[in-house]
């Protein structure tokens, strides 16, 4: 026989689980089904209609499959300039309107509205000015006698192209560093210059430390969106190579010469094109793990921030 | 913590659905030629029904086009209804099939899929109906057979067809007859070439990038007989010469123009779909393209003087001169089809009616598959067009064997040739075996 205790609380349980119950049906249902699944899948030949166990094939072709490499690159190439490019363009941006006597209102505005444009458009319009025969952006450059370089058709030159693109689009950064700028006492400023301290010392003794929380949370997502990277490569990379999407018209993915390939992009090429999808299921699992990596070494990284501030 | 059990048993419930079924069809539609029917029968025996159909077409005309061709199938047989769905592509079609929506008949406008859907059964085998009615084949060019079926399954057939030749501005020919070997074209195109002092191009002879519109590898193959597959269905890229040679040769001419230059001047042109193509305002004295692009000069480009003649062949091989690349519309009766038989009536109709055939042909200028149809005198011919249809009906004319990785393997050679062009692979010969592994191994992961 169960004491009153006992029961009281099982009833806590109880109480408890139908309160978790919404999100426990969402973990189960978009996370842990799909995950489970994906691992099921990447044991298997799956071509979207016939399934036939695979053994360990799928995970031995990744170290056959050349474009693995190529996209792993890309993709971290993408993390360690793109996502630093961005968080401290931003900031600086943040900084300089936050600084502004007059016109931060308008000069917010401009620097907000890129962001608000589709991010398909923005991709499509950045290569079209961008063209080497025909974009105005090169013809602005030869009025200095400067012969700007094929941006999107050079492997060169493509990913640096990505990453204006990305800086042109970074007003929504632009505003939460705003707000966090906003938000340092402006006590502290006066007391620290009162000490002494010159520009760079406020900036990294007080704007830094305060920031900190909002700088880590800027990396960590911005982080997870490079692994994410696809949308601006596969347009930037359709657009530039010139090939249409007609039947029977063949394009290679990541043009020019797979320097815009992202882990994400050939992921899907794999599934919906190929429809490999026991292969993809490998990719997407690759992908899965390294976010997983990156996050948790971002948020310890994040704590430590945490707590020194 | 507790909860992490009940959750991973929530999934795991959830992924037994997966295995056990959510994600296998639903229940599907009878099959085709299940129940034999008496030979012969026609318009009464079959049952009334509504039949949904498929298809890419998608411009008014186009679609207008379609629509009339199956207003003939109507009056053979009133009870049957079809609603047509226009602008379908390939991954539609798999993804209903898979999700046990399918349409009774469904049509592509490319062969890469029909290695895929014949081997997996998610089109259903016409074999037995087509014996059955005594539909006889041989009407059909060999090459047209070929790409509609895949080891031994005929799942689908050939709608209308495809056929690459060569287009040329007489203008801009300045008298010269066009081109029938690769080195004529080469110093045909040369002769041609209009260039500033920079070497800026203004006019080019011939385009020979491989990232240049229609000249992608299936098209090209044909120039030199290259072969794509071995018999075993592995790559022969690598050990075939002939697509050395084709190679070479493009890569001597790439490196005349200067790959920089040549880039800067595609970059340049028009949009291959619009007014503003390059063959229409005199940019591009030659063009390999598709014998659709006469009905689109007579839209675009109505005061366009032109000219079309076979693909210029290697200079080694003339018996391949006349023929060239061919592929085109595949039709069938997917898995799943609610109303099979009549579907399969449907698609008999489309695919070996003359006057269907002929119908869609002079609306759409696409090349008919059937011998009677190419030879109706209602088919309207011109010089232009009656160029490809010589093209399809050439016996070596050839197209781009069916198999399950077909773009995969197509999407490597691009990738290949464009480096190639660029001048980013040091030695030809390894680079080719490369292309080989990368197809045979994904071969592998596709169970061979």
């Amino acid at each position: 026989m169960a004491s009153l205790a006992d029961v009281w609380r099982r009833r806590e349980g109880l109480r408890a689980l139908v309160w978790l119950s919404p999100w426990l049906a969402g973990v189960a249902i978009f996370f842990v089904y799909p995950l489970l699944s994906t691992v099921y899948f990447s044991f298997h030949r799956y071509d979207m209609y016939t399934l036939e166990f695979a053994g360990l094939d799928n995970y031995r072709y990744l170290f056959q499959d050349p474009r693995v490499l190529t996209s792993a690159k890309n993709t971290l190439w993408l993390v360690i300039v793109l996502v630093p490019a961005t968080v401290l363009f931003s900031l600086a941006l943040a900084q300089l309107v936050v600084r502004l006597k007059a016109g931060a209102g308008l000069f917010r505005t401009i620097f907000y509205l890129p962001s608000l444009v589709p991010m398909a458009a923005g991709t499509i319009t950045f290569v079209f000015l961008m063209n080497p025969a025909t974009g105005p952006w090169n013809q602005f450059l030869a009025l200095f006698g400067i012969q700007g370089p094929d941006w999107f058709g050079d492997p060169a030159w493509s990913k640096p192209s990505l990453t204006l693109l990305s800086l042109w689009s970074c007003g929504q950064l632009v505003v939460i560093f705003l707000a966090a700028l906003l938000d340092v006492p402006k006590h502290l400023y006066e007391a620290a210059a009162i000490d002494g301290a010159g520009p760079w010392r406020q900036f990294r003794s007080v704007t830094l430390p305060t920031l900190a929380p909002v700088l880590m949370f800027a990396l960590v997502t911005n982080v997870i969106y490079a692994l994410q990277y696809f949308t601006q490569a596969m347009i930037a990379s359709r657009v530039a190579s010139g090939s249409t999407d007609s039947p029977g018209s063949s394009f290679s993915p990541g043009y020019p010469d797979e320097s815009l390939l992202t882990l994400p992009q050939w992921l899907f090429q794999v599934g919906f094109r190929d429809y490999s999808m026991g292969y993809a299921c490998v990719l997407a699992l690759l992908l899965f793990a390294t976010s997983m990596i990156f996050t948790l070494i971002l948020l310890r990284q994040f704590r430590r921030a945490e707590e020194a501030s | 913590m507790r909860f992490v059990p009940l959750a991973v048993s929530a999934a795991l419930a959830l992924t037994a659905c997966t295995l056990s079924g959510c994600t296998a069809n639903k229940e599907a539609g009878p099959s085709l030629g299940a129940q034999p029917r008496p030979s012969g029968s026609a318009a009464q025996p079959l049952p009334a029904a509504t039949l949904e159909l498929w298809h890419g077409f998608s411009t008014d005309a186009e679609v207008k086009a379609f629509e009339d061709a199956i207003k003939g199938f109507n009056q053979k047989f009133p009870q049957i209804t079809v609603k047509a769905v226009k602008g379908v592509q390939d991954d539609q079609i798999t993804h209903a099939i898979r999700g046990g929506n399918a349409p009774d008949v469904a049509a592509s406008f490319t062969t890469d899929s029909v290695a895929q859907w014949c081997r997996s059964g998610s089109f259903q085998d016409l074999t037995p109906v087509i014996k059955q009615d005594g539909v006889d084949l041989s009407v059909l060019p060999e090459v047209a057979r070929s790409y509609s079926s895949f080891e031994g399954r005929q799942c689908t057939l050939p709608l209308l067809a495809d056929a690459y030749g060569l287009y040329y501005n007489k203008a801009l020919m300045k008298g010269n007859a066009p081109p029938r070997t690769l080195s004529e074209l080469t110093a045909l195109a040369k002769k041609l070439t209009v260039r500033d002092a920079d070497g800026t191009i203004k006019v080019a002879g011939f385009i020979p990038s491989a990232q240049y519109y229609e000249n992608v590898p299936s098209h090209l193959a044909p120039l030199v007989g290259a072969r794509w597959y071995n018999d075993d269905g592995t790559s022969a890229i690598g050990s075939d010469p002939a697509w050395k040679k084709l190679l070479t040769w493009q890569k001597e001419l790439v490196d005349w123009y200067g790959y920089a230059n040549l880039e800067k001047f595609r970059k340049s042109l028009g949009d291959e779909w619009s007014a503003k193509h390059p063959f229409y305002q005199g940019k591009v004295a030659m063009v390999l393209d598709g014998e659709w692009r006469n009905a689109m000069i007579g839209n675009e480009a109505k005061g366009l003087d032109y000219g079309t003649a076979p693909l210029p062949v290697a200079d080694d091989r003339p018996d391949l001169y006349g023929s060239g690349f061919t592929a085109g519309t595949v039709i069938g009766v997917p898995k799943g089809a609610k109303h099979p038989q009549q579907a399969w009536e449907l698609v008999k109709y489309l695919t070996t009616d003359t006057s269907s055939l002929v119908t869609l042909s002079n609306a759409l200028r696409n090349v008919p598959t059937t011998r009677a149809a190419m030879d109706s005198p209602d088919l309207a011919k011109d010089a232009n067009f009656t160029t490809f249809l010589n093209i399809f009906a050439h016996p070596k004319t050839s197209t781009i064997p069916a198999s399950v990785n077909s773009v995969f393997n197509q999407e490597a050679m691009q990738t290949f040739m464009e480096k190639w062009e660029k001048g980013a692979v040091p030695d030809l010969d390894a680079g080719l075996k490369g292309v080989d592994k990368q197809i045979d191994d994904k071969l592998k992961l596709s169970g061979g």
